[in-house]
């Protein structure tokens, strides 16, 4: 029963103890074994603590027994742990995958490091999504996003060094701006607790301070999201990290930025504020449109299929952060599905290119030719996650399209409604360019290089994909879980309650 | 409050504009780990300043007195020096690896080199 209690903490504290443990024990075998079992006991810690929030509503949790406001509160509500059970879930399934990929891709004296910096982030990440105070958001992010310089910087390529660095910088900047806004708002209100900011914030949300403060928590929140004008950082750091890393990067890190954002907005400035009396709103429009068009169109023209998916990334982004600015209840809940059911396109697209790299060691377009024959497995994987990337119906893409689709109708806003569609074409055009070279061109033209002996990547690999591959139909079928975990939690985001 | 005006916020804003602008103007990446920290330091002294409250006594119990400062905002800041300098360690340690490679640590010469070798794209 205290066990039960003690989930929230748990969550956290599982990988965190692990660390240590990787580095103490070392081995590489040992080092992958103990990540493994600890995210997945992580895992199934989360499903627990989804459950019981489902069930009986949020739940506070005291660090140390101080009772909030003073102590440090973990506060897990639906969609708090609805994206915990994304990060998790995504990071021990991306872990089977790893041990394979990483005895490839990263050289032998730095896996062990490797697998300590991974739970590093999944701990920063998880605690980002429990913790109900804005200052501890702040050390969670920055645990996550240190952990995540250093996994990024382990590519093979030395520019993923420098693309690791401008990530540091960037993303340092964006937590400093993140602590500034926070500073301001403890400087008015006198707490950090997130349930007591947003009971007293009305009283002095007219002030110069507070709309200071919520500049700088979203142009911080921004930059760790990569919001369009924001995402410079991005594709070369998800180009040249590890496959491991561009995947568990892409399908979690950006996902639990928006959730902070989508924290700050609707549960502490609240929805009048956010996008009400700030012309939020249409700024997150305008850049989630051009976002869309922006990145989608840069990603056709890609050579590198990597940064190909990093730049969808950045227009995944904007479709989340247009439902966002829709600030209706269809439109949030169609932010919430994509968050989900983007982490599962993109974990399979990331994985089943990692499975690609591992066999022919490149992921560029022109060495993929002939490969739907010699790795079917792998290729067909990654045709079911770009079919979803595109929206095609069977698949989890569709659901949030519609959804996005019809939140922008509801409100007449048919324009918008045209340009998401055109970002689903311009995801058909780039990811047809992989599936033509995979299946409709004959290796003999150029990839003669590595084409005799290629064949289907190891169970190990192929298996994750698959699943994450299976979950993108699963759920593009069986809505339930997903949309009405969604649809619930947006109801509580707009309807001001906890 | 009001015979030192918002001087310290002054303070502040200099500090880290001056950081941000070395962040943004200077292409050595040992003086743009500088300027960083230079930038997050100035938030610190915003935050240890915001703690001052007029007339207030050092937040150490003492009989007789009535007002203290308030001692939070320096304890969240111990937190935040900690994340200063472990931002500040992880990035001298990618900037030693980078200058090991590409035996240099000048931003303009970085890019010369990565770009032509762009075109072959390794993985």
């Amino acid at each position: 029963m205290s066990l039960m209690d003690n989930l929230p903490v748990l969550v956290v504290i599982l990988p965190l103890l692990a660390t240590p443990l990787v580095l103490l024990l070392g081995g590489f075998g040992r080092a992958w074994a103990i990540a493994t079992v600890a995210c997945w006991v992580t895992l199934a810690a989360t499903a627990a603590l989804l459950q019981r929030v489902s069930v009986e509503g949020p739940v506070s949790y005291r660090l140390g027994n101080w009772a909030p406001p003073w102590g440090i509160e973990y506060r897990i509500d639906l969609m708090g742990a609805y994206v915990l059970l994304i990060v998790v879930a995504i990071a021990a399934l991306v872990l089977v995958f790893a041990r394979q990929s990483v005895e490839k891709e990263i050289t032998a004296e730095r896996r062990v490091p490797f697998f300590a910096a991974y739970l590093l982030v999944v701990a920063g990440l998880a605690g980002i999504t429990v913790t109900g105070d804005a200052f501890n958001l702040f050390v969670f992010l920055e645990i996550s996003s240190l952990a995540s310089y250093a996994l990024i910087s382990l590519g093979r390529d030395r520019r993923a060094l420098t693309a690791a660095f401008q990530y540091l910088v960037m993303g340092t900047i964006g937590a400093t701006f993140f602590i500034i806004g926070v500073g301001f708002l403890y400087m008015m209100t006198g707490t950090l607790n997130m349930m007591d900011l947003a009971e007293r914030l009305p009283e002095v949300a007219d002030t110069r301070m507070v709309r200071a403060a919520f500049a700088f928590i979203v142009v911080g929140l921004g930059l760790k999201l990569a919001l369009f004008p924001l995402h410079m950082w991005m594709p070369d750091a998800y180009a040249y990290s590890p496959s491991v890393v561009s995947a568990l990067l892409a399908a979690t890190a950006s996902k639990v930025a928006v959730y902070a954002l989508l924290r700050f907005l609707f549960t502490i400035f609240g929805l009048e504020f956010a996008l009400g009396d700030v012309p939020l709103d249409l700024l997150l429009m305008a850049l989630g449109l051009i976002g869309i068009l922006f990145a989608s169109l840069v990603a056709v023209f890609q050579e590198n299929v990597k940064r190909m998916l990093a730049y969808s990334s950045v227009a995944q982004i904007g479709y989340i952060v247009l439902g966002i600015s829709l600030a209706n209840t269809t439109g949030v809940t169609a932010s919430i599905l994509h968050l989900f059911n983007h982490a599962l396109m993109k974990g399979a697209l990331f994985l089943a290119l990692g499975a690609v790299v591992y066999r022919i060691g490149s992921a560029r377009i022109q060495d993929f030719h002939g490969l739907g024959y010699k790795m079917p497995w792998t290729m067909a994987g990654f045709v079911i996650g770009g079919l979803s990337l595109i929206g095609v119906p069977p698949t989890a893409g569709f659901i949030s399209k519609w959804f996005l689709v019809t939140a922008t109708l509801e409100q007449n806003l048919w324009p918008v409604a045209v340009v998401v569609l055109v970002g689903s074409i311009l995801a058909l055009i780039y990811v047809w360019r992989v599936v033509e070279a995979a299946y409709f061109i004959k290796p003999a033209s150029q990839g003669i290089d590595q084409a005799g002996d290629v064949s289907e990547a190891p169970l190990s690999l192929v298996l994750p994909v698959w699943v994450l591959a299976a979950a993108n139909i699963w759920f593009g079928i069986h809505t339930d879980l997903s949309l009405g975990i969604a649809t619930r939690a947006s109801a509580a985001l707009l309807g001001g309650a906890p | 409050m009001i015979e030192i005006g918002h001087y310290n916020y002054w303070v502040a804003i200099f500090l880290m504009m001056a950081g941000f602008y070395v962040v943004i103007a200077q292409g050595n990446l040992v003086k743009k780990l500088v300027g960083l920290s230079l930038f997050q330091t100035s938030v610190f002294i915003l935050y240890i300043s915001m703690g001052k409250v007029a007339d207030g006594a050092p937040p150490i119990q003492t009989p007789g007195v009535e007002i203290y400062s308030n001692p939070l905002p320096h304890v969240l800041i111990l937190t935040a020096i900690v994340v200063g300098v472990a931002t500040t360690a992880v990035g001298l340690a990618l900037v030693v690896r980078i200058r090991e490679s590409y035996g240099t640590v000048e931003e303009e010469e970085i890019h010369a080199m990565a770009q032509p070798a762009d075109e072959k794209g390794e993985g």
